[in-house]
This record gives C-alpha cells, sequence and structure tokens, in this order.
C-alpha cells in the first residue's frame, strides 16, 4: 500500500500549508545549489566570458567547446603545440596542473596531521580525569571561530620569524591548524556514545592502555575518525586566505590559482575547474560517506 | 569446618572519599575466602560498588590496603591484576565476534591459537552458547550477551571474578534462571566471586555470605540464612525481606529477653539484640510468615483486619496491631482463609524467638 504523505484527518488549511511548506523547501535547496549549478554549462563556453551568449541560450552546439578544460593543461606550457615531450612539458609547466598537485600536496599532509592530532586531543578531552576541559577544548576549537584573515596574519608572522613562511612546511602546518578543530569535535562526538565501561573490560581482561587504545578505542571511533579527516581535507583544500599570506607562487593551491585568475586573466578555465572541482567533491564525499556506513556496520555499531 | 587462615581478598581499614569530605566507604574490614560466593548487598549509595571498583582498580582507596592473595594491589594496575568483571551492561566488544570477544583476554596473555580455541570452546559450553561463536553481541538478546560477557570474564581462568550487578538489565524470569545458572557455574569452577547487587532475593538466592552496606559501612556479614533470619540491627532487619514492625518502651530484660511496654499498654517480649537501655525504646521484629492466626504460641494480641489481598498461593493480610496499621500476615491459601472478612477482631500470635527487640536507629 502506498503510504500516505498528508494525514486523513487533514484540513483545507492543512493541505494548503504541507504544499506551501514544500515549496519553501525547494526555493532554499535551489538557492543553495543553483548558484554551483549555474557555473557547469558556463564553462563549456566557446566565448572567453562568464556570461550565456546567445548562441548558448538557444542550445546551439558551436557556442559549447572544451576550451577551457584543455586550457587547465595547457596554460602555462612552455610550448602547448609541441609534439614531443608534451606530457612532461604539461606536468611540469601547467600552472593549473602544478596548483592541483599542490593542493593534493598540502590536503593530505594536513589532513594526516590535522587527524592525528585532534583524535588524540578529543580523546584526551573526553577522559573524566582531564582537568579544565572546557578551556582547552575552547582554545583548540578557537582556529574555527576567530576570522581566518587574523589566523592567516597571525600565523604568516609568527612563522615568518622561524622561516616557516614561503614553503611547503608552513602551508601544511597552518593547515593542520585549521583542520584540527573538525576532527576535535567529530571525534568527540563520536566518543560521547563511546561506552566508557569498553575500557575498562579490557583493562579487566588484562589489556594495557596502549592495547586497549589500537584494539578497542580506535576501531569503534573509526567513523567519526573518518568524517573529520574528510572535512579537514575539505578545509585546506578551499582555503585561499592562508595562502594567499603565506604561500608564494610555487605553492599556489587550486583556490589560490583561481583568485589570481580572477583578478589577473578573466578566463572561463576557472569555471572549468571549478566544475571539476564540483563532480570531484561529489564523488569524494559519496565514497568516503560510503566507506563511513560500512565500516559502522561492519563493528556492529548501528543495526544491520 | 574452617581453619583460621587469611582470607583470599583482604579489605584492611579501607576508606574512600570522592570529594576529600565525605566517605563514601567507611573503615572496611572484610575477609573473602577462596572459593566462596561474596555478596555486597546495599541499596544504591551505599558505597558496594566502589568497594568493587577499588578491588577491580578502577578507584583507589583513600586510606587502608587491600590484598589479593596475601600481596597489596593498591600499586598494580587493573590490567595487571588478572581478575575477572562482569559488568551491568555487559560490555561487550562490539566490532568483535563473540569468538573474538573471548580470544581477547588469551591474545593479551600471548597463548597460543589452538589452546585458544580449546578453552574458547570449553567456555562456550559451560554457558552453553557454542553456537553462537560467530554472532555479534549486537544480534545476541540481552541474556545471550549476559552469558557471553561472563563466559569473557571466565576464560582466562582467573581466580578471583567481580560481578557489578550482572542481571540489572534482563527481566525478572530471565534473571531468576541466570542466578541458578551463575551459581552453577560457581559451584562447577570453584572460583572466588564478588558479586554486587542491590537485589536481596538475588543475594539471599546466590551466596556463600553476604555483606550488607549502608552509608558506607557493612552493616552484617553473615550466611544468608542469618541475615534474614537474624538480623543484626534493624537496617539489616528492614533491609531484607518484610518485616512487621512495633515499637515500645523497655521496661525490664533479664537472660536476653527483653520486655516492654507498647503504646497501647499492652506488654511483649522479645529476644534482645541491640535494643537499648532499660526506659529507651525498641523496636521489635517480626517476620510475616512467623504470625499465626491463633492464641496458640507464647505471645499473643490482638488484632483488626483492615485489608486481604489475594496472591494465588498465599493471602496477604494487613492488621492494625497495636498502633501498627501495616502488620501483615501472610497466610498459606487453605481452607483457613475464607473465614477472614475486612473489620473483624482476632488474635494473632508469634513465638519469642522470632520476636527480634532491635534498636530504633531509622
Amino acid at each position: 500500500m502506498k503510504k500516505r504523505a498528508i494525514p486523513i484527518y487533514a484540513s483545507r488549511g492543512d493541505v494548503a500549508w504541507f504544499y506551501t511548506f514544500r515549496f519553501i523547501c525547494a526555493l532554499v535547496f535551489l538557492f543553495l545549489i543553483f548558484p554551483i549549478i549555474i557555473i557547469i554549462p558556463l564553462s563549456f563556453n566557446q566565448e572567453p566570458y562568464f556570461s550565456f551568449t546567445s548562441g548558448m541560450l538557444s542550445l546551439d552546439p558551436d557556442a559549447y567547446s572544451y576550451r577551457w578544460y584543455w586550457d587547465i593543461l595547457k596554460n602555462g606550457m612552455a610550448d602547448p603545440d609541441a609534439s614531443n615531450g608534451w606530457w612532461a612539458d604539461m606536468w611540469n609547466n601547467a600552472q593549473w596542473i602544478r596548483s592541483i598537485k599542490n593542493s593534493f600536496i598540502v590536503g593530505i599532509f594536513a589532513t594526516i596531521l590535522a587527524t592525528v592530532l585532534g583524535t588524540v586531543a578529543a580523546i584526551g578531552l573526553s577522559s573524566s580525569h582531564m582537568p579544565y576541559k572546557r578551556i582547552i577544548m575552547s582554545l583548540l576549537i578557537s582556529p574555527m571561530i576567530i576570522p581566518l584573515v587574523i589566523t592567516a596574519s597571525g600565523l604568516f608572522y609568527s612563522f615568518s620569524q622561524v622561516g616557516l613562511a614561503k614553503n611547503y612546511l608552513g602551508l601544511i602546518l597552518a593547515h593542520a591548524v585549521l583542520g584540527t578543530p573538525f576532527v576535535i569535535i567529530t571525534v568527540t562526538a563520536t566518543l560521547v556514545g563511546f561506552d566508557q565501561s569498553l575500557t575498562r573490560a579490557s583493562a579487566s581482561l588484562g589489556a594495557g592502555p596502549v592495547r586497549t587504545f589500537f584494539r578497542i578505542q580506535t576501531p569503534l571511533i573509526l567513523p567519526g575518525v573518518i568524517s573529520g579527516a574528510l572535512f579537514a581535507f575539505i578545509t585546506s583544500f578551499d582555503e585561499v586566505v592562508v595562502v594567499l599570506q603565506l604561500a608564494d607562487v610555487r605553492q599556489r593551491t587550486i583556490p589560490r590559482q583561481m583568485f589570481s585568475g580572477i583578478r589577473e586573466q578573466i578566463s572561463p578555465t576557472i569555471l572549468a575547474v571549478a566544475t571539476i572541482l564540483v563532480i570531484l567533491s561529489i564523488i569524494l564525499l559519496t565514497i568516503v560517506e560510503l566507506l563511513r556506513r560500512r565500516s559502522e556496520r561492519l563493528r556492529g555499531i548501528s543495526p544491520e | 569446618m574452617k581453619e583460621k587462615r587469611e582470607g583470599f581478598v583482604v579489605f584492611e581499614n579501607v576508606q574512600k572519599t570522592y570529594d576529600g569530605n565525605e566517605l563514601v566507604v567507611k573503615n572496611l574490614n572484610l575477609e573473602i575466602f577462596k572459593g566462596e560466593f561474596l555478596t555486597m548487598l546495599g541499596p544504591s549509595g551505599s558505597g558496594k560498588t566502589t568497594c568493587l571498583m577499588m578491588l577491580a582498580g578502577f578507584e583507589s582507596s583513600t586510606h587502608g590496603e587491600i590484598r589479593l592473595g596475601s600481596k597489596p594491589i593498591g600499586n598494580i594496575p587493573p590490567h595487571k591484576r588478572g581478575i575477572g568483571m562482569v559488568f551491568q551492561n555487559y560490555a561487550l566488544f562490539p566490532h568483535m565476534s563473540v569468538g573474538e570477544n573471548l580470544a581477547f583476554p588469551l591474545e593479551v596473555r600471548k597463548i597460543g591459537k589452538s589452546f585458544r580455541e580449546e578453552k574458547i570452546k570449553r567456555v562456550l559450553e559451560i554457558v552453553k552458547m557454542t553456537d553462537f561463536i560467530n554472532r555479534r553481541p549486537a544480534q545476541l538478546s540481552g541474556g545471550q550477551q549476559q552469558r557471553i560477557a561472563l563466559a569473557r570474564s571466565l576464560v582466562f581462568e582467573p581466580e578471583l571474578v567481580l560481578m557489578d550487578e550482572p542481571l540489572g538489565a534482563l527481566d525478572k524470569q530471565l534473571r531468576e534462571h541466570m542466578q541458578y545458572e551463575i551459581k552453577h557455574i560457581h559451584e562447577q569452577l570453584g572460583v572466588t566471586v564478588v558479586y554486587v547487587t542491590h537485589d536481596q532475593s538475588e543475594a539471599l538466592t546466590m551466596s556463600d555470605r553476604v555483606a550488607v552496606f549502608n552509608e558506607g559501612v557493612v552493616q552484617q556479614l553473615d550466611t544468608p540464612v542469618n541475615i534474614y533470619e537474624k538480623p543484626l540491627n534493624s537496617f539489616v532487619a528492614q533491609f531484607i525481606g518484610e518485616n512487621n514492625k512495633l515499637v515500645g518502651t523497655i521496661i525490664k530484660e533479664s537472660k536476653g529477653v527483653v520486655q516492654a511496654k507498647l503504646r497501647n499498654s499492652k506488654q511483649i517480649k522479645g529476644i534482645r539484640v541491640n535494643s537499648g537501655k532499660e526506659g529507651t525504646d525498641a523496636l521489635f521484629s517480626i517476620r510475616p510468615e512467623r504470625v499465626f492466626l491463633d492464641k496458640k504460641n507464647s505471645e499473643s494480641i490482638e488484632a483488626q483486619v483492615l485489608e486481604l489481598i489475594y496472591l494465588g498461593d498465599h493471602v496477604r493480610c494487613r492488621m492494625k496491631v497495636a498502633d501498627n496499621e501495616d502488620f501483615i500476615l501472610k497466610i498459606p491459601n487453605s481452607s483457613q482463609t475464607t473465614s477472614l472478612r475486612v473489620g473483624q477482631k482476632t488474635q494473632v500470635s508469634w513465638r519469642v524467638e522470632d520476636c527480634r527487640a532491635l534498636d530504633l536507629a531509622n
């Protein structure tokens, strides 16, 4: 039997509100998603403009092209038309490719660092023996609350003193600082549901603290750790303010490259990159979420 | 009989405070013998769980010494004490199967795989759960999880197993069934068990000895029979089972028998336990099943029937005796009961030995 959405006792007003409510929800949804959707057709523009040409609006196939996608690869190459060594040239010189490489290098290392630090911090903060929990917690998540510009300039001045500005290590450390609060929050949330008697049970069975941590605690909080890591990675991946301050041209990440693209050479290449990023993000989120659910199910946390 | 020897577990002058102000456990002295099933019984907040946690090593004592097998264990971390423990919420590892849960303590002890499997098989047979080795805890019912938790605490063959209200989360029928099962396992393995509960029937059913806790003090430590039949103070008398209470002023005392005057100036007698001096008030306590609806026994008193409750195997009769309107009689379901009517005046009687004169503390 088909499930009725509207109960049988609904009055006329209830029915009206039922549809109005759904309409409002749709509007909110559109408001959120439209700016992202709109860039996808624009990125296939034949002309170097950020607007729909009349050809595009009348769905003329000639008004669309892949030229901006090719530009991602070609822009910055020494010789885009050479047949010899084209791939090596692209890999080494294309500025978008370099920024993609940078984004992944910085993102992955910052994520690893943030995940380890955040997880350890969350476990410490969830212990009942921990003094001054609230103060330490708010200190640790302050990078999320303090305006990014302030954090970024603070990082720039302090890192410059110790030679960490304008290099990869500094950027990775800075992004780890920004990502750690997300890991702390997600792992803390997982630990709230963690039954502390499990660690006692483990101890009563003869396992020391280290074994208990790796065999009992870690597997059970893994879904929270994965979510936190994903947040940390995305934070690093679309961060531009700190990169503006701390990175020089060799460490330009994707958002930084887009930023200068908008300022220096208005070209729909940015839209092409954005489209690829949107698709990549959707794929990444889906995969990680599926993995997380699978591990949750395997670990018997959620019912099957 | 038991020869004089030191207990396997000894609490000596143990005190515990959480806030540095109020003592949760006040000067506990307790000996638990090898192979014994000892129950710590008491209302919540009486300090019984704290004692268990100190023994397990999850809490440290503020003062005093705890010895296990004549060695002080104050400085030994919980995972090196080798004490098995069953938790109230089972605390099975949800990400491991039953077999992996049971293998965990054996892996920790670096026991080889074949020997490990043999031990797991044996312990699963004891708890009758052999078919469930590959299940996950979430796929088991509460009672099954409890059996596995029990098996896990036994699989590494500890000499001492602690149980913290292990049957608290089960329904009544299953709880009673598991009581017998745990008792049988204890008899079969000869392991020392320290059991914590607030359920008095559980304590009476299972234990060799019961320690009744209240306000951080052991009120009485004795066999279930003596705890029930010969409570040493009014707390134990009221906490274990049902009691009829009559308050009277002591007139005189001789040869362990206290004579007192009730509020309606009727005199009664009782065995002196811990009642006060002449002229003070004492609490006379008589078990409902030791009061009879006749005049045949030495102590006879007038009573009025206030309420009759039919309970199948017996009829519970609430009466007014002296100024107590909650005087209960348990009348076995027989032809005798039919003659009683509410409002009827009759005589009830009991033997002097069944009436105990206690302090009037609470």
